[in-house]
């Protein structure tokens, strides 16, 4: 009887769920914590809370150069995804938002076209191997 | 009768099975034996020689120059990874720091993260991250970068898979394992870094064999 599922530890977003397992753990790690100082938390971090309209550009075309968040710097480079249509992403974004603590208001489906008309990069990341990186 | 035998060996099996679950950072004294020496032995003129890591010289973090005599009579727990990489390294990653911290208390134990991608990950890539990581100075953490296929070779040797594939994403292939190696170059234990209880289990293991060291 799980009528509230996030009551239950479960998400609203299994699919978000799922593709963040898959595509986003690896770096983020599966409990959002990111590796200190070197890939940025997603679990209560400032920066989604200042950023939650870039998040759709971030994931679609990834990021790079330096941010600042909660107050360690970071300046990686992340991959952008592009392959995920915008409900994935959608629903990605709206599982990262509302997971580990986060309390955001989740992105709407019929706004997120709108947010990834305006993304500041308009080519998605790559992170290759140095031969097809040359 | 076997039966009753059989039976009493697998309720042994259950048991400890329990008491691993229930002590997933490994403080209990659950293991009492010797860790094995793991790897090919031969037998020579009646004495057992077994595997030990090979010869290598490569380049620190902090630009130094340093080799595998140098490790001679120091434990060390080994990872194979690159900076850049979007798959199973940060994981990797983030348990060796977890082992580095849990570990802390022990100034004898060493760790060393070779790069398979040394043409990205130069000294100066290195330095800022382990730096990032908060990892100061090079007494306990040791990041090391070189020429392409010594590192390869080695990794053999550690009993790790890496090698250069532009089918995988990033671009490497590799096995994600931290190791121990005693301080005679032997490989003592091993686990599956993206695998939380097992490297809880690992850095139960290198306590114990720290400890009874110390002994």
């Amino acid at each position: 009887m799980c009528a509230l599922a996030p009551a239950c530890g479960e998400t609203a977003y299994p699919q978000g769920k799922a593709i963040y397992e898959y595509k986003c753990g690896n770096c983020h790690m599966a409990d959002g914590s990111g590796l200190v100082g070197n890939i940025p938390p997603l679990a209560l971090a400032d920066w989604l809370v200042e950023h939650r309209d870039d998040l759709a550009c971030v994931i679609r075309y990834g990021q790079q150069g330096p941010i600042e968040v909660n107050g360690l710097q970071y300046n990686g480079v992340m991959q952008g995804f592009p392959e995920l249509s915008d409900t994935e992403l959608t629903n990605v974004a709206n599982y990262i938002l509302t997971s580990w603590g986060n309390e955001q208001p989740p992105l709407k489906a019929n706004e997120v076209p709108a947010m990834l008309e305006d993304c500041e990069l308009d080519k998605p990341i790559k992170v290759g191997n140095p031969q097809q990186l040359r | 009768m076997r039966l009753p035998s059989l039976r009493l060996l697998v309720i042994g099996f259950g048991v400890s099975l329990l008491a691993a679950c229930g002590d997933p950072d490994g403080t209990a004294e659950h293991r009492a034996h010797e860790l094995p020496i793991i790897g090919h032995r031969d037998v020579v003129n009646g004495d057992t020689v077994y595997h030990t890591v090979g010869d290598w010289a490569f380049y620190r973090q902090d630009s130094a120059l340093v080799t595998e005599d140098m490790l001679q009579g120091t434990p060390y727990v080994v990872d194979f990874f690159f900076t850049s990489c979007p798959t199973i390294c940060p994981k990797v990653t983030s348990n060796m720091l977890r082992a580095y911290d849990t570990l802390a208390g022990f100034d004898e134990l060493k760790f060393v993260s070779f790069t398979v991608d040394p043409e990205r990950d130069s000294v100066a890539h290195l330095a800022n991250y382990a730096g990032n990581l908060g990892v100061v100075g090079t007494d306990r953490w040791w990041f090391l970068t070189g020429d392409k296929f010594d590192l390869y070779e080695i990794a053999d040797d550690y009993m790790s898979v890496a090698v250069e594939d532009p089918e995988v994403p990033g671009g490497f292939d590799h096995s994600g394992r931290i190791l121990l190696v005693d301080e005679r170059g032997r490989v003592r234990a091993y686990a599956d870094g993206t695998d939380d209880d097992e490297v809880g289990h690992f850095i139960a293991d290198v306590r114990h064999y720290l400890q009874s060291r110390a002994q």
